[in-house]
């Protein structure tokens, strides 16, 4: 077997979501069988920074053409690269841009990505959630021609550096050609969707809430135990779709990646994109009617019941605790 | 301007779902149906956009068994003008280029200007059909999209981006766009709405007669029960009861009080 990491970056830095990645590309093959691909118009820094880490070469893809993300640039690129190194696997983060792109590059290529993949089993099966987290899926890859995989965030340990005793990764180039009619996207710049008024990343409380609040009017009922639990209020993506809290407090995929002390998850659900935004807090509180709500999956204390009934109690019970 | 959403008909999301007794599939027997919460973003994407211009026709495809009719129903009562089932009794047999091919098969004819999905289904969540629809198609796309604005002879799209960032995307039409939820609300179908849907035209077309052939690139082999990833003490008693003893437990147990 051997393996193609892609290696994603964001502002001139290789992302944590690479190494999870790489992490569970050591789960299909040795460090002398993975190679990493760093892509973008200037990779040196890159390719160093991927080079001390445990795989066998590097590859500097450079083109003027993907110093900016677009699919069609980047699709022509891999699909070039992948022809020429023949990689039995090609692994991926499971990040937005690798959404945005490798559907369409395993297309090309006449296979399917198996996405957001959360666990690798002997074989190789390929585990991946259904249902919003409620069911597993294992998946195996039937046919020829590579196997491209996705790693959802959090699904593996980040992989640090080397020793640097360890030999570093030999460092080559690999320039595709890409034509700037190619290209038929054209990207602007990031932007931020509002001023920031609260850092929900240094909280040491935080109460989620969901859906199962059901509607505004009931919000004042769950900020008032965050407030008695000198908590942040937070909340998973549906509430502020609704405009019943700002995007800035939405705790997902979409937004915040949070760990505080403690998490308390009330009326949500527990879907695949809110779980990997606080899966990785220190103690983790759910308050759902459904027994079966994947946020028990993650969580170390669990209320089954009616969150109108539950909350209020738990409020007076923590200002009981306190006199 | 032609527009095609194609839409998905997914257990509904509090619906209790079982694993059916070959491992391999949910039992559908008793489950309760609805539109998948992105593709309706999707739908009233297209309808804000028919709103804005007169001209335009809203057209949505959706693929699966008989049962799809009700959700394609749905769409026509809430104002799309005409409607394209692809039936076909073994979805979940299909993978996601499967399913894109079946689907670009029976839009193409159509020559769609904009084609609009949700950015992935709430069951299966591959997250892949509308991507590769474009690949199919020959044409540009681009993913998790809040807002859509026709430039000229294109499109300028609000992409959503990790951890709170955006982005502004200019493409030339025709393209295939995933929509991300929450760009707007989504509207009822009215009365009136569904009163007019009995009356317009539902083509349904065979999967294999549309000329798709089928994918199997990948194949589910198992669906299980996830594993626990902490152990979980579930807290018994009344809601009073079982409020004391959580807080004691985060109090002396978990220290985080």
């Amino acid at each position: 077997m051997s393996v193609l990491l892609v290696l994603e970056q964001s502002g001139g830095k290789i992302k944590k979501a690479s190494w999870e990645a790489l992490a569970a590309a050591h789960r299909l093959a040795p460090s002398e069988n993975i190679t990493a691909v760093v892509i973008g118009g200037e990779t040196e820094a890159l390719a160093a920074d991927a080079a001390a880490h445990s795989v066998s070469k590097v590859i500097r893809m450079e083109h003027p053409l993907l110093a900016q993300y677009t699919s069609d640039g980047f699709c022509s690129a891999l699909q070039q690269l992948i022809q020429d190194q023949h990689p039995t696997h090609i692994v991926f983060p499971h990040t937005y841009q690798v959404r945005d792109f490798a559907p369409a590059l395993a297309c090309r290529m006449g296979q399917v990505l198996i996405g957001d993949v959360v666990e690798i089993e002997e074989g190789p099966r390929f585990v991946r959630q259904l249902m919003q987290g409620r069911l597993n899926g294992s998946y195996r890859h039937s046919g020829d021609g590579p196997c491209f995989v996705s790693v959802q965030a959090g699904a593996f340990r980040a992989e640090a550096r080397e020793e640097p005793q360890r030999a570093q990764a030999t460092i080559e180039r690999f320039s595709p050609s890409i034509d700037a009619a190619q290209i038929r996207t054209q990207p602007g710049e990031p932007f931020r969707g509002s001023e920031q008024t609260v850092d929900l990343g240094s909280a040491q409380r935080i109460v989620g809430v969901g859906r199962g609040i059901k509607a505004v009017e009931n919000l004042p009922m769950v900020q008032e135990l965050a407030t008695v639990l000198g908590a942040e209020l937070a909340a998973s993506r549906p509430i502020c779709d609704n405009g019943w809290l700002p995007l800035e407090r939405q705790v997902g995929s979409s937004g915040q990646t949070v760990a505080p002390k403690m998490y308390l998850a009330v009326g949500i659900s527990g879907a695949i994109q809110h779980l990997v935004g606080m899966k990785g807090s220190q103690c983790i509180v759910a308050i759902n009617k459904d027994s079966d709500a994947p946020i028990f999956e993650v969580a170390d204390y669990g209320i089954v019941g009616d969150l109108f009934e539950v909350v209020p109690a738990l409020t007076e019970a923590v200002k009981a605790a306190k006199e | 301007m032609k527009i095609v959403v194609a839409i998905k008909q997914v257990p509904e999301r509090d619906a209790l779902v079982r694993i059916a007794a070959n491992g391999k599939e949910i039992e559908e027997r008793e489950l309760q149906w609805a539109m998948n919460e992105p593709d309706a973003y999707a739908l009233e994407e297209a309808l804000l956009l028919k709103e804005k211009s007169g001209a335009v026709e809203v057209i949505v495809v959706s693929a699966g068994p008989e049962r799809v009719g009700s959700t394609i129903r749905e769409a026509l009562a809430k104002g799309a003008d005409r409607a394209i089932h692809v039936v076909c009794n073994h979805l979940t047999g299909c993978d996601a280029l499967g399913v894109a091919r079946m689907i670009a098969a029976a839009i193409k004819p159509e020559n769609p200007d904009l084609v609009l999905t949700g950015l992935q289904s709430e069951d299966v969540g591959m997250g892949q059909t509308g991507v590769i629809l474009a690949e199919l198609l020959g044409l540009p796309h681009a993913t998790m999209i809040l807002q859509v604005e026709v430039i000229g002879a294109g499109l300028k799209v609000k992409r959503e981006l990790e951890e709170g960032w955006f982005q502004q995307i200019e493409l030339p039409s025709p393209a295939v766009l995933t929509m991300q939820s929450g760009g707007n609300k989504l509207r009822y179908a009215t009365l009136m709405g569904i009163k007019r849907a009995k009356s317009k035209e539902l083509r349904t077309v065979n999967a294999a007669d549309a000329g798709a052939e089928g994918s199997s690139a990948i194949v589910l082999e198992q669906i299980a029960l996830p594993k626990k990833q902490r152990h979980t003490q579930m807290l018994q008693g009344s809601a009073k009861e079982a409020a004391a003893v959580l807080v004691e437990k985060l109090k002396t147990e978990a220290c985080v009080l």
